[in-house]
């Protein structure tokens, strides 16, 4: 079984996007550590990129920080090395195809399962192309997470039937960030997923305060939240794992 | 015929379609209505209407024979891309895509652009079709190109500066992405080059075709045979693609494409992306990039908006594959000196982008015997560079 349905089992989960390395690896540990303390159920840890796509401004700007700060992939995965001494909830990463490929698909994931890493989600690798990274996903027992959006239409049940991990499903169109209304008619895909899948689906974009994650958690399995927690970080740089601790647990109890 | 492989969009090991799940059926859309449209007669016919009565087709190729005599060697061709309405290849392209979404029912186009040549094709299609128009440029870029700016304004469009990354073409282009997964129903992404996910490089190509199908036919009519070389400039490769395409099965035209190399490709202020890339993923297509160990993207620099770009089409990377194509590095000082060149010999300012072709030809003509023969694409005019270039010589003018 997959380590990540644990994340889901007899709760509705809440999951935490950090960019790793903003400001710096020892906060992001000290985050990760205060996010999970509060309950958060499966954590979502961003390796830098670039010229991240999918990204609004906000996580562009931790993206940014990071790199600037020296992180690298090898940092981040000595990163999790350190946090898998306590820290029990799966952990999935989130991050661009380059990263995984210039790291070398094989090392990348291999390396991925000896530091503990459950899953990861790349926001540029739609179903058309996962073949380029899921033997060696396959390999190492790493979760290739799909993603589904609101323009998925006839594709969501393709995609549905050989997901792997959970669904992420993305509430708007557009890039991360957060939003003061959520218009999808989220009910319609999820029924659609349902009928095609038994792993769970979270939804993530654009969620920030308690009543969304509430709402969102309630028609799926799970509310993934970033750019609202990135903006703590911003906000409050080494001092923030305290803070984002606090919301952390809002909204746990929200959901 | 280059290894395309039309249902997957790959060519050899490089393309694909490296997008976001909100932007798939969006190009699936596209592709149907491509595949469509490309064989539909009327279509074509207004195409061709467009390009001719609008775009100023046939471009010339025009013999330039004070410059074949300085330098002594090949006889030199020019095929004047210039010489199109806005002034530059990206005509080509742009009526293309306007007429496609048009038919598609879109109502907005959208669009990055780096120079601004493609910014301002865009504007004009759009403006001349009736469809709104955004387009993205680094902030960077605008102020290199302040001309462009005005020019696309004036055009009806709205032209917004990107301020992230190194505020360039690349950053433009994860602008322009962005932005389409906001809006996708009403709004057509005119992608300016060939690159990106499929079906972009192929239908990008397709429309830039015109330009080696031309030369084919004028050079053949003027020397009774084929050039023995074609050369243009490559940032993300579309004039370039343009002047290779029907020469690709002709196996002794050499293809030779010409990369910014900024302040030089052993220094990290350069563009060339073949000379010192490697294999990535990024953009939506697996090519060749300039990037770091990490897989980070590399803040390439070159005196020419136009050829600022990490990376290189697909295609351009499979030719360089198979060795079909060759690519070479101009510098920015070679690039200047070419346009000053062919503006003193020939009465003809190329754009700073196509001054980097004809640096290399004036590195291998006169190497080369005089029955030989060489075409070079101009593929944009210089007037919208001539502060910049002053300012690199020392000079302030005001624009």
């Amino acid at each position: 079984m997959s380590n990540i349905k644990k994340a889901f089992e007899n709760k509705k989960a809440f999951i935490p996007f950090i960019t790793c390395g903003d400001p710096d690896l020892e906060t992001t540990a000290k985050i990760v550590r205060e996010a999970v303390a509060n309950g958060a159920s499966l954590v979502e840890l961003g390796i830098p990129f670039s010229d991240p796509t999918a990204e609004g401004p906000v996580i562009q700007g931790a993206n940014l920080r990071a790199l600037n700060g020296g992180v690298t992939t090898d940092k981040v995965f000595d990163l999790v090395r350190d946090l898998r001494k306590d820290v029990t909830v799966p952990m999935v990463f989130m991050t661009y195809a380059n990263v995984v490929f210039s790291y070398g698909s094989d090392r990348f994931f291999k390396t991925c399962s000896e530091v503990g890493i459950d899953g990861i989600i790349l926001p540029d690798l739609p179903f058309e192309e996962k073949e380029e990274f899921l033997n060696d996903c396959h390999k190492y027992g790493v979760d290739l997470i799909s993603l589904i959006a609101p323009t998925s239409k006839d594709r969501i049940a393709m995609i549905a039937k050989e997901a792997e991990g959970f669904i992420y499903l993305v509430s708007s169109l557009g890039v991360t960030g957060t939003r003061t209304e959520i218009n999808t008619d989220l009910e319609s895909i999820v029924k659609i997923i349902r009928e095609n899948s038994t792993v769970p689906c979270a939804i993530g974009f654009g969620i920030s305060t308690p009543e969304q994650a509430k709402k969102m958690a309630s028609v799926s399995d799970g509310a993934i939240v970033g750019s609202a927690i990135i903006k703590i970080m911003e906000k409050y740089g080494k001092e923030s794992p305290k803070y984002v601790g606090e919301y952390v647990k809002t909204m746990v109890d929200a959901i | 015929m280059s290894n395309n492989d039309s249902k997957t969009g790959r060519f050899g090991i490089h393309g694909g379609q490296y997008i976001p799940e909100t932007l798939m059926n969006a190009v699936i859309e596209l592709e149907e209505a491509y595949n469509h449209y490309k064989n539909d007669p009327e279509f074509n016919r207004e195409l061709t209407e467009l390009l001719n009565e609008y775009g100023g087709r046939p471009s010339r190729l025009y013999y330039a024979e004070k410059m074949t005599k300085d330098l002594g060697g090949a006889k030199i061709y020019l095929k004047r891309e210039d010489l199109n309405h806005t002034g530059a290849h990206k005509i080509n392209n742009v009526l293309g895509q306007a007429l496609l979404a048009k038919k598609m029912g879109k109502t907005r186009l959208i669009a990055e652009t780096g120079a601004g040549q493609h910014g301002v094709a865009t504007a004009t299609a759009a403006a001349l079709m009736g469809m709104e128009c955004v387009v993205f440029m680094g902030e960077e870029d605008t102020k290199r190109q302040a001309l462009n700016v005005y020019r696309m304004r004036l055009l009806g469009a709205e032209v917004i500066p990107v301020t992230t990354g190194t505020a360039t073409l690349k950053d433009a282009v994860s602008e322009a992405m962005r932005e389409w997964t906001k809006r996708i129903d009403d709004t057509h992404y005119c992608l300016g080059s060939v690159m990106g996910p499929h079906p972009f490089p192929t239908i990008v190509r397709d429309f830039q075709a015109v330009i080696s199908k031309e030369i084919k036919e004028q050079i053949l009519e003027k020397e009774g045979r084929l050039p023995d070389a074609v050369l243009a400039c490559v940032g993300g490769g579309s004039n370039a693609i343009g002047t290779f395409y029907n020469f690709i099965n002709d196996k002794d035209v050499r293809l030779i494409g010409c990369e910014a190399a900024g302040r030089g490709v052993d220094t990290y202020e350069t563009a060339a992306t073949v000379a010192t890339g490697k294999l990535g993923i990024f953009h939506g297509m697996k090519s060749y990039f300039c990037q770091d160990e990490y897989g980070q993207i590399a803040p390439v620099y070159s005196i020419s908006a136009g050829l600022d770009y990490p990376g290189i089409g697909p295609e351009h990377a499979y030719l360089h594959d198979i060795g079909r194509a060759e690519y070479v590095p101009v510098t920015d000082e070679e690039a200047v000196c070419a346009f000053e060149y062919l503006a003193k010999t020939e009465g003809i300012i190329p754009a700073i982008e196509s001054a980097h072709a004809v640096a290399h030809a004036l590195k291998i003509a006169p190497e080369m015997d005089k029955d030989k023969i060489i075409v070079i694409t101009i593929s944009g005019r210089g007037d919208k560079d001539c502060a910049a270039i002053a300012r690199y010589r020392g000079e302030d003018i005001n624009e």
